[in-house]
């Protein structure tokens, strides 16, 4: 059968992406700078694939996700619908009492990180900078997660995320709970606490794992002096009200969140963001399921704040000013291949641009910045064992805050290409051997004002359990 | 030439295996206007599908040996959902159907997010497993006649027939699954079932609706100890006996439980059935 017997196609496939494997490793080392350091980026960790609903289901990998983490639309509609598949056997009590809603993820890996012009100290000259070409690589760990979630009664659900970074530092990256379907409706789903922006395209889910090609890239991007610390990409903390059809081809979600880009402890004081989503799916054919949406961010954050001791506490923050975020995305299918698309409009306040407190003048010129972003991600499922991956990302000042800045600098080009396979698709566990490379070029941002440009190559052993 | 000759092989291997999940094996579906293929089928099935029903389809998947209703078994070619007489095989609208309504109070899901191709492949796929699709046709779907208006007289007359059929020997003088025989049934896997507790739910196996329901009465529940009453009960009656159900579900609102509310013997009948929610979080209602 499928999985089971072409053996011989297997090797093959084994044989073609170790090949391609081999071979970029070999490139990097040969071609690789091989001076050293340790200010480089190293991989973030990624979140949502949970073994723990394969388990409690019986449902492989590949059910709720076309490549995980990447979700299925069947996927998608299982946690829209508080993870519950809706046939009477969500709730707890049917579990076996030893069952346990856990998983962990982590990808033990080498990789290859390189700056063309990294920012050192400069030996000869104390207090001097020097910009210097910087390559590292080695082997190396990701930060892990721990996947707690599932319900905690029929239409009442949790999910916890205590994640830590690659020193085993923790933080709760997740930590919410869900009542589903009020009032008897799908239409009305609420969760408190920290979660996931509703993102279609969710970074939390992003099939890349490198330093540059995990993230997405015009989800975090501020112009080069901005204060703003708020990311789409980051969980935030606050309530959802979110709506979807029986089928999940019609959603819509409006979040009320606190101004602290998902920080416990309320750093930024008090304000809170809005954020709103909504798309429509439908069926082109036998291509697929197609979707489109939007999404708006309408956010505040502070320019200055009222501290203790001295400074070193944070009181409470003051000059809140606006940002937004606005985007357009679609999702489309032609059978195996698929692309992700987006586009952004964004802008910060001409204080938070500048780093100029509410209360203090604005530089002379200073203006709201403005930017635009775009995304195409292009995936190609062979099977569900093996997918392959590019991105492309592009982000374009069109109004600096300061008029003295150069029209371009910040802009960003970022390339990501490489493939995930899966050596065996169950129902208590995944595995995937992933391959990366990203580049990534920002314009004007180097000490010199020249353009930097980094890159990464990542080979990883991607597992959840 | 030994390098050209061993890039050609590498390609026509390569192209091989890109062609190879386009393969059909011949058997499809049709749905309105919806033509499944096995070949796009199989690759859905062993995406979604073979945790549970298994590689060859036999209903041994590695997730089985923990299901306890066990997973459908394809190869038997015996359908519990089905528009088509008792003993027949469904349609393939049936098996479509099925897919997007998923099993109640089993592990088998909705699959509603799937494009209606998907589930026609599917089907076409499942077709695949036993032999019977290719010796024998789909039974005719039966006829169900129209609903005859809801009356007293017409749940009174479903309650006589509730006793004299003796549906209440598996289902219980109340509905709730716990009749005498309950404990004894088992299922064509040899594994104890529990008939359907109606007080609980307000989803039928095979579907919601009153024609569901009459469906179920009257090709019965194939691979289940649930008969088809078909040949027992004329159309009316099953209407009769499909009204007086309707009032069993306690916790599901319905015009049949409204009007036999309406009744001072309804009316207390129901307030002593109903058990509003339980504290125990569960969420089930007994």
């Amino acid at each position: 059968m499928y999985l089971k017997s072409p053996r011989l196609r297997d090797r093959w496939l084994v044989f073609l992406t170790s090949g391609v494997s081999f071979v970029l490793l070999f490139l990097a080392l040969v071609l690789g700078n091989n001076q050293t350091a340790s200010a480089l980026p190293t991989p973030g960790v990624r979140v949502r694939a949970i073994p723990a609903f394969a388990r409690k289901y019986g449902l492989p990998c590949s059910s709720c996700h076309e490549a995980w983490p990447k979700l299925s639309p069947f996927g998608q509609a299982f946690k829209d619908n508080g993870y519950q598949l809706g046939n009477e056997r969500d709730a707890p009590i049917f579990q076996q009492p030893a069952y346990w809603p856990i998983a962990i993820r982590i990808t033990p890996h080498w990789h290859r990180e390189s700056n063309d012009r990294e920012v050192l100290d400069d030996p000869t000259t104390p207090g001097g900078s020097i910009e210097q070409k910087v390559t590292t690589h080695g082997f190396d760990l990701t930060g892990m997660d721990i996947l707690a979630a599932g319900t905690l009664a029929k239409n009442i659900s949790f999910l916890l995320v205590p994640s830590s970074d690659s020193t085993g530092a923790f933080h709760f990256e997740s930590a919410n709970v869900r009542f589903s379907n009020l009032l008897g409706s799908s239409w009305l789903n609420v969760k408190v606490g920290k979660f996931e922006l509703d993102n279609l395209i969710s970074e939390k889910r992003i099939l890349g794992l490198s330093s540059n090609g995990g993230f997405y890239q015009i989800y975090h991007f501020v112009p080069i002096g901005d204060v703003n610390t708020f990311g789409l990409g980051d969980n935030q903390l606050g309530a959802e009200l979110m709506g979807h059809s029986k089928d999940d081809r019609t959603r819509y979600s409006i979040s009320l969140l606190s101004s602290n880009d998902g920080n416990v402890g309320l750093p930024n004081g008090h304000g809170y963001d809005t954020f709103m989503t909504v798309s429509q799916a439908f069926q082109v054919g036998s291509l697929g399921v197609q979707r489109v949406g939007a999404f708006a961010y309408i956010g505040r954050a502070p320019t200055y704040y009222s501290t203790q001791g001295g400074g070193a506490t944070l009181v409470d923050g003051f000059g809140q000013k606006s940002f937004y975020r606005v985007g357009l995305l679609g999702q489309w299918y032609i059978k195996k291949l698929d692309f992700s698309t987006m586009w952004t409009h964004a802008s910060d306040s001409a204080f938070l641009a500048t780093a100029t407190p509410a209360n203090a003048d604005l530089p002379v010129g200073a203006r709201a910045p403005v930017w635009d972003g775009g995304m195409i991600e292009t995936h190609y499922s062979l099977n569900p064992q093996l997918i392959f991956i590019n991105r492309y990302e592009l982000i374009r000042m069109s109004r600096q805050a300061l008029l003295t800045n150069p029209g371009n600098l910040g802009d960003i080009d970022a390339l990501t290409f490489g493939y995930r396979y899966y050596p065996f698709i169950g129902t208590r566990a995944g595995f995937a051997f992933h391959n990366e490379y990203s580049i990534v070029r920002q314009r004007g941002v180097s000490l010199t004002g020249l353009d930097v440009t980094t890159s990464g190559l990542f080979f990883g052993f991607d597992f959840a359990f | 030439m030994s390098a050209i000759r061993t890039t050609a092989k590498c390609t026509l291997v390569l192209g091989a295996l890109l062609i190879l999940p386009f393969v059909s094996s011949g058997q499809e579906s049709h749905i309105g206007k919806l033509n499944g293929h096995a070949g796009t089928g199989r690759e859905l099935y062993f995406r979604y599908c073979w945790g549970c029903h298994g590689f060859h389809g036999d209903g041994n998947g590695e997730n089985a040996p923990y299901l306890n209703i066990l997973p459908r078994n394809f190869v038997a070619a015996t359908f519990k959902c089905r528009s088509t007489p008792t003993g027949t095989l469904p349609t393939d609208k049936d098996l479509f159907n099925s897919l997007v309504r998923g099993f109640n109070n089993t592990n088998m899901p909705s699959w509603i997010t799937l494009t209606d191709q998907n589930r026609a492949d599917l089907v076409a796929f499942i077709k695949t497993f036993s032999p019977r699709w290719k010796t024998d046709k789909a039974g005719d779907p039966i006829t169900v006649p129209a609903e005859p208006k809801l009356t007293m007289e017409s749940i009174k007359h479903g309650q006589e027939l509730f006793q004299k059929l003796e549906c209440w020997k598996c289902h219980g003088q109340e509905g709730r699954g716990d009749g005498p025989s309950a404990s004894t049934l088992t299922d064509s896997n040899d594994q104890p079932i529990r008939p359907y507790n109606f007080a609980a739910g307000s989803r039928f196996k095979c579907g919601s609706t009153n024609e569901d329901l009459y469906k179920i009465f009257l090709t019965g529940v194939d691979g289940t100890p649930m008969p088809s009453f078909g040949d027992v009960v004329k159309p009316e009656e099953a209407w009769d006996l499909v009204h007086f159900l309707r009032t069993l579900q306690v916790n599901h609102k319905s015009p049949e439980l409204a009007l036999w509310e309406s009744t001072k013997e309804g009316a207390e009948q129901v307030a002593s059935r109903r058990i509003k929610g339980t504290a125990t979080g569960s969420g089930i209602q007994q």
